[in-house]
């Protein structure tokens, strides 16, 4: 039992602002009133929900092979030592599985996403997001270039598709689909991308990008998922891709999706040198379109290092800066790249998307609808939201900022005739109370009664400039893990899994075709519930 | 100058990066006593292992066998460490400024990814001298390297900037993936030098088998090499650089890159 008094509480979910009220915890949960146990004294404090990340790559093979590649990262890195509450560790830019615990709750973090998990690896992304403590973790599923869906969608099969997703999401024992550059990374295979939404994907005569995006969209919708489409657009991080990222928000119109990363998605001009801001006009269309929901992917200049399963857009990006490149093939399912990358302020490029990410957050309007995100670690690793959270809530820092861009850069974006300076309140939204409700999580993001018992608390007078980087307190699950700045409790997450209703009969139409085109046995293929621990199952009813 | 005395050789290596002017210049003997260092992944004390005498300052003396002392001098800034005896790996490694000097043999890594300062190691170097660390772009960024004996594998690879002397023989690898910088090599070297070079210079006085992926570009005695002379003699080596002593003989590679680095042989008259 636990109570917190006299902190002011944020909590948007219920429409609390600043609100000096005391709140309590019993079982994991908060209630209306407890009679003994701890109490802390949250004077001089603001009380948030615990952050909730809708979009981060911190488990599985494609995270680990940047690991991997990145030794030079890692002798940089601050190195968590071993303690007997904590395990060994490092942080920087691909931090290891304990590490990324303890720096997502040191931040006030409290649930993560997984944002891309081929199925075929998705033992190893369950393994890993067992050893990520304290957070409750959660996955989308890769399904935009499975090859069994697209020849469905290839044969007009629809409602086997959907059979086909559903079995698929709970064979990966995920939370979500996610698509990434759809048609673009099987067009891959063949040494090709999927650069225009109506022409058909390499190999296939009628499966257009758009066509994936709308039926999936339609799919998820149908089965009734808690989170909607979790969508990367095709041309991811090319100039001029803003008339595709509208062309797919109008492909969406009738359906639920929630575009990930858009910052990289919203770019004007024809080539590297004319390169400019689209995000007003993202925005504009995006204010108008309550179906969305979208998190930034913000950029920050440093080092990050690039991880996606947009495999040709990895390519072009090593070819771009001769950086060191990997490249996986997931069999029929999906593929991935990696390039290490630096953000520089005094490149054209990475200025145009350092501001892309800001004004998207800034331009719109519903804090609801726009959440927190750097795309970890592509455009800047998450333990630095602080330091974007600190430019939302100050319009001069930003301008001071902006002066320092090349002066080209500084012609393309409109970022420093923003006057919008962000509140503690929608601080609140766009980091807790907003993605919770996105990914359907009824019990995270708010502070009512019933809710699960994830606080952040910090001093409202912080001694440095960046007031979210040091909380006072973390309590995950009515349990302070975080406490004068040391973690102090290791406890484990749960894992939020969906179970869609499909027909059994669904496994007799997929058992040959594994034996024909995989290298894993049908048997071996779907990830067993008892692997799991901390397993928090929905049953969906959505049918038909 | 405080000066730390080596009890005994450790079994496994000592690291002891807190051995840098830049930590101890303003500490009191009995606060360099109680700097850290670590045995395998266990802390100590450094007067478990050192005794410790003499007043704070600049200057740094390491004596006894520190074969196995990992890390002295990492980062430093200024100062100078002298190490009277021999040094163990990464000496000198990330260094920005001030001088190191050894007065027998150092190990693998010395100088590694530096950015300032000079080395200066009386007996043998291992290898990778200031070289990039494994998956790092580059290797050291500026400063200078002397060894008197001979050197190991991989001796300036990936460096950027800077000068690397070695005056014995160096083994396989010289200059591999160079990107910029010379390296010095009085005493010849052995197989693939300069592969995956793409730019810089390396300068040797004995020949040298050279990849086929090196091409005859000029025999001459270039201006560069007078100036580069000049600079040696103030430190105190001496390399030929006039007409009637010879030619250098100048290659361009590594072809298989494509890079555009030279690599000179110097034929000296007769």
């Amino acid at each position: 039992m636990l109570r917190i008094t006299g902190g002011k509480v944020y909590d948007p979910a219920n429409g609390i602002d600043g609100v000096v009220k005391d709140i309590s915890i019993a079982d994991g949960r908060i209630v209306a009133a407890v009679d003994g146990g701890r109490v802390i004294d949250a004077r001089g404090m603001i009380v948030f929900p615990g952050g909730v990340d809708i979009h981060t790559h911190v488990a599985g093979a494609a995270l680990n092979f940047a690991r991997a590649m990145t030794p030079e990262n890692h002798r940089q890195a601050t190195a968590f030592l071993h303690t007997p509450e904590r395990r060994a560790g490092l942080g920087g830019q691909t931090p290891t599985t304990f590490a990324t615990g303890y720096l997502y709750a040191g931040m006030g973090y409290t649930t993560v996403v997984e944002a891309a998990v081929p199925i075929l690896s998705a033992k190893h992304t369950h393994e890993e997001l067992r050893d990520t403590p304290i957070v409750d973790k959660g996955c989308c599923v890769l399904m935009a270039n499975n090859e069994i869906v697209l020849d469905l969608l290839e044969a007009g099969e629809i409602e086997r598709a959907k059979e086909v997703v559903a079995w698929l999401i709970w064979a990966a024992k995920g939370y979500g689909v996610k698509a990434v550059n759809p048609g673009g990374v099987t067009a891959w295979k063949w040494g090709k991308d999927a650069k225009t939404l109506s022409e058909p994907v390499v190999g296939y005569s009628n499966v257009t990008p758009a066509k994936i995006i709308a039926s999936l969209a339609h799919i998820v919708d149908q089965l009734g998922l808690p989170h909607p489409l979790h969508l990367h657009c095709n041309n991811l991080g090319v100039p001029g891709n803003v008339a595709t990222t509208l062309e797919t928000m109008k492909v969406l119109e009738g359906n639920r999706a929630h575009m990930a990363h858009l910052q990289f998605h919203s770019y004007g001009g024809a080539d590297w040198h004319t390169m400019r801001s689209e995000a007003a006009a993202i925005a504009e269309y995006f204010n108008a379109h309550p179906n969305l929901t979208c998190d930034a992917g913000a950029i920050l200049f440093g080092n990050a290092v690039t991880i996606t399963a947009d495999g040709p857009w990895q390519h072009l990006l090593h070819q771009l800066t001769g950086k060191k490149w990997g490249n996986l093939d997931v069999e029929n399912e999906t593929g991935c790249g990696i390039v290490p990358y630096t953000y520089k302020g005094s490149n054209l490029v990475n200025a145009v998307q350092w501001a892309v990410g800001l004004e998207l957050l800034l331009l719109i309007d519903d804090p609801w609808r726009v959440f927190l995100t750097t795309d970890h670690p592509n455009g800047a690793c998450f333990w630095r939201y602080p330091e974007i959270i600190h430019l939302l809530m100050h319009a001069d820092v930003r301008r001071e900022r902006v002066k320092k861009l090349p002066a080209k850069a500084q012609s393309r974006t409109t970022l420093g005739d923003l006057d919008r300076e962000y509140s503690l309140l929608d601080i609140a939204t766009i980091t807790s109370a907003g993605p919770a409700r996105a990914l359907g999580l009824a019990n995270k993001g708010r502070l009512g009664i019933g809710a699960d018992a994830d606080l952040a608390i910090y001093n409202e007078k912080p001694d440095g400039e960046l007031l979210f980087r040091y909380p006072r307190y973390v309590i995950k699950g009515g349990e302070i893990v975080v406490e004068e700045g040391e973690i102090r409790k290791m406890s484990e997450g749960r894992e939020f899994i969906v179970q869609p209703t499909y027909d059994g009969a669904i496994e007799e139409y997929l058992r040959p075709l594994f034996q024909q085109y995989y290298t894993m046995s049908f048997e071996n293929y779907p990830v067993e519930l008892e692997r799991l621990e901390g397993a928090d199952v929905r049953q969906l009813d959505g049918h038909g | 100058m405080i000066t730390l005395t080596l009890k005994e050789r450790t079994a496994v290596p000592l690291e002891a990066e807190s051995l840098s002017p830049d930590v101890t210049a303003n500490l009191s003997c009995d606060a360099v006593r109680a700097l850290p260092v670590l045995l395998g992944k266990h802390p100590y004390r450094v007067d478990e292992f050192f005794d410790v005498e003499g007043e704070a300052g600049d200057e740094l003396a390491i004596r006894g066998d520190a074969g196995n002392v990992k890390w002295i001098g990492r980062g430093m800034t200024r100062g100078k460490i002298a190490v009277e005896g021999n040094a163990g790996m990464h000496l000198g490694a990330y260094m920005k400024g001030g001088t190191i000097e050894v007065s027998a043999n150092a190990s693998d890594w010395v100088g590694a990814e530096m950015s300032g300062g000079s080395i200066h190691i009386h007996g043998n170097a291992g290898g990778q001298i200031g070289a990039g660390y494994r998956g790092s772009p580059k290797g050291m960024t500026g400063g200078t390297v002397i060894v008197d004996g001979a050197a190991g594998l991989e001796v300036g690879m990936r460096m950027r900037r800077g000068i690397i002397v070695v005056r014995g023989p160096v083994r396989d690898f010289a200059g591999l993936q160079m990107k910029g910088g010379s390296i010095f090599l009085l005493g010849g070297a052995e197989l693939r030098t300069g592969a995956w070079m793409i730019r810089g210079t390396i300068v040797t006085l004995k020949e040298v088998p050279l990849l086929p992926t090196f091409a005859h570009d000029y025999d001459g005695n270039p201006v560069f090499m007078r100036l580069m002379a000049r600079h040696l003699q103030a430190l105190g080596i001496s390399i030929p650089c006039e007409p009637h002593e010879g030619t250098y003989q100048c290659h361009s590679g590594d072809s298989a890159v494509p890079g555009r680095g030279e690599i000179l042989v110097w034929r000296p008259v007769g």
